[in-house]
């Protein structure tokens, strides 16, 4: 019974992981690439879960669950085209001044646009209830999201290791310069990445509006985590940003089990842990121009 | 050969990126500043400055946004009446942000900008600051939302008035209802705590309900304020099947509980010792379950009640939440101590508070300040889901119980009494 219960709070540590692996996903790849540490990461995903309130109330969940995480990745490429781009060669302090005003920016129109208490979105009726195996209790909402995030995810890999596209980012990653040379232009490769870091934070938003509260600083909220998840895989690497999701949603499982208030700090700790005998996260890469 | 990749001269590196990090869990707990629409003071000895500091961002933010709401309506109805004592009131709005920060603005408002008091708050430990820095400069503050029991005890202060109700009075007003239904005696509860200052006052308040009237724990866990995924502890209660489930939960804790609580469909009714409307109306009237105690709600049905939702609504487009409601009030109170004693003096005021002098706060019956503590005396309630075929709109989904003392009762029994609570004013 002890171990079955235990089992439990690991499964239900995955939907955790989850979201933070829809986040932390973007966030690396954008880095990666450009360069940039996008400090307004949380803040497209706080616009992904408000624009599903929007749009649910004309469309239902479905037309918020396909459409608000493409509008937030439109808003995305805005962004890049018109912000972002100026500061790939740049000192990193502008980008990061940037990003965090923008952040900034955000969560104040949300404030001033929807207000700043939470606000209520339903769960789709189709998807109520819960899932038993014996004793054992799952959300059926919770199942339906693992799927969706594990679609995501396998999505992108997809994209970045079977398709040209996906090669021209991974090129661009080791050596630009290098891309540049063979006559590839990174700019709308850039443009793309950014689009989908930000489409996949906006997914992240519609999936967790139906079980938390939707409120102006959920972005806030989040962003550390990610960047948690970032720096314990280790840049460049996809498999090292899953692997180190599913670790820290495993392991606040556990720390909740048994001993509820270390549990946020546990996943700080466990970067310490990573960091002291793997400096570069589990999986990290060597790159060169980030050394 | 040196590299010539985008960042080759500017040293971006994996540094940077631990560093952006660590610097972001420290922004994180200071909190990003709010956009303020302070009203700029200008040199007019002709007004009287009202100062208002309250938490406009945080996981209390929601809330302060309804306060402001509330006291900024109050001032606009008392110029728009011809002021207090002939001139006009100036209104000071701050975000508080933390304790340290809402002494150094309360002792700011204070000494530059002369105010005549200070209203606001709702954490308690920033309400403790701000009382330091009144209590030192004689200057009066009325607080309308720190539930801790320990500011009208231990910490109180002879120049600190109580508009919000304490834990006590909270946990006695719905622990009436969950009495009537027999929730208590013999009963095991299981408790769910928000890791502060507030939610562990509020745990020690209810686990005294609880054996003063023959239940008992069968468990207890303390929950993060930053924790927004409930799970883990619905398991926990799963595990445990207690006979009812009691929250001591604060703010955006409140709408993911009930929400998830939901999801998981457990058996187990909750009930909770703290509530505020703003997170039943953020769970939904889908989700929203379980007996919560309410020290306003805008269907209380009483003519000044109705007076002041109607121009909430007409002024801000919503019904007014019950911070709004504790916010509006103290600002009322204040410009008609005022005006009875001819006097902005703080010292004036309080002696005329300590008279427990009536006044109408939109509910039933009339309230007061108690001498010893200064705590208002006044009606509670409780709260319930409400039938969806007798919901109006999406404001109108909380059922309010009847008024807490009964019709026949003394006002006082479901405050704490002086054995519970002492307080002595230095």
């Amino acid at each position: 019974m002890e171990l079955l219960f235990i089992l439990e709070q690991v499964l239900n540590g995955l939907v955790v992981s989850a979201y933070y692996l829809l986040i932390a996903l973007g966030l690396s790849l954008i880095f990666s690439l450009g360069g940039v540490v996008n400090l307004a990461h949380g803040a497209f995903y706080a616009l992904g879960a408000y624009f599903a309130i929007e749009l649910e109330q004309r469309l239902g969940f479905g037309g918020a669950f396909v459409l608000s995480p493409l509008l937030v990745a439109a808003i995305g490429i805005v962004i890049e085209r018109t912000m972002l781009r100026r500061f790939y060669r740049t000192d990193p302090i502008y980008s990061l001044l940037l990003t965090f005003g923008l952040a900034m920016v955000v969560e104040q129109a949300i404030r001033i646009i929807w207000g700043a208490a939470p606000l209520p979105f339903p769960m789709p009726g189709f998807i109520k209830g819960q899932v038993f195996v014996g004793d054992f209790i799952y959300s059926k909402y919770r199942l339906a999201m693992l799927a969706v995030a594990a679609a995501a995810v396998g999505g992108t890999w997809l994209l970045l290791n079977k398709t040209a596209f996906g090669r021209v980012v991974k090129a661009g990653v080791q050596n630009p310069d290098m891309v540049a040379v063979l006559g590839i232009s990174l700019a709308p490769v850039m443009t793309a990445v950014v689009a989908l870091g930000i489409g996949l934070a906006a997914l992240a938003g519609v999936l967790l509006a139906p079980i938390a509260g939707v409120h102006p600083a959920m972005g806030t909220e989040i962003i550390t985590a990610a960047f948690v998840v970032v720096v314990i895989g280790g840049l460049g690497s996809f498999w090292g940003v899953v692997i180190a999701a599913v670790l820290v949603g495993i392991v606040r499982g556990l720390a909740v089990y048994f001993m509820p208030p270390a549990a946020e700090a546990s996943m700080y700790l466990l970067m310490l842990t990573v960091l002291l005998l793997r400096p570069r996260g589990l999986l990290g890469e060597r790159i060169q121009r980030f050394e | 050969m040196t590299s010539t990749g985008p960042n080759a001269k500017t040293g971006l590196t994996r540094r940077t990126l631990l560093t952006s990090t660590a610097g972001l869990a420290v922004a994180g707990t200071i909190g990003a500043p709010a956009i303020l629409q302070a009203q700029s003071a200008r040199a007019q000895s002709d007004v009287i400055r009202v100062g208002h500091l309250t938490p406009r961002t945080g996981f209390l933010g929601p809330l302060g946004e309804y306060a402001v709401m509330g006291v900024t309506l109050a001032v606009e109805e008392i110029n728009a009446a011809g002021g207090v004592l002939g001139r006009k009131v100036e209104l000071l709005a701050e975000d508080s942000v933390n304790p340290s920060t809402a002494a150094t603005k309360a002792e700011r408002m204070i000494e530059r900008e002369k105010v005549a008091a200070i209203l606001g708050e709702i954490s308690s430990a920033s309400g403790l600051s701000i009382s330091q820095v009144a209590g030192r400069n004689k200057t009066l503050f009325i607080q309308t939302g720190c539930n801790s029991d320990e500011l009208r005890g231990k910490s109180c202060n002879r120049y600190m008035f109580h508009i919000e109700g304490s834990n006590t009075a909270y946990v006695k007003a719905v622990g009436q209802a969950l009495l009537r239904d027999g929730m208590v005696k013999g009963k095991k509860w299981f408790g769910l705590t928000a890791d502060y200052a507030f939610g562990h006052d509020l745990l020690r308040v209810t686990k005294k309900f609880a054996e003063d009237n023959g239940g008992s724990f069968a468990g207890s866990e303390l929950v993060p304020t930053d924790a927004s995924d409930f799970s883990p502890f619905i398991l926990k209660i799963r595990q445990a099947k207690p006979d009812l489930v009691v929250s001591n939960l604060a703010g955006n804790q409140i709408t993911n509980f009930i929400k998830q609580y939901n999801e998981y469909g457990l058996p187990f009714p909750i009930a909770g010792g703290g509530f505020d409307t703003a997170a039943a109306w953020g769970a939904g009237s889908d989700t929203f379950t379980g007996t919560w105690p309410c020290i306003w709600h805008h269907t209380v049905q009483s003519p000044s009640a109705q007076a002041f939702t109607q121009a909430f609504i007409k002024r801000w487009g919503k019904p007014p939440e019950n911070q709004a409601w504790g916010d509006y009030l103290a600002a009322k109170v204040l410009a008609q101590a005022m005006a009875e004693t001819k006097s902005t003096t703080s010292d004036t005021i309080i002696a005329h508070l300590e008279s427990q002098a009536k006044f109408d706060v939109l509910k039933g019956r009339e309230g007061y300040f108690r001498n010893w503590d200064h705590q208002l005396i006044a009606e509670m309630y409780t709260i319930t889901p409400k039938p969806k075929a007798e919901q109006k709109d999406k404001w109108d989904m909380l059922l309010l119980g009847t008024a807490v003392p009964g019709a026949g009762e003394d006002l006082e029994v479901i405050q704490p009494t002086k054995q519970e609570n002492a307080c002595t004013f230095t």
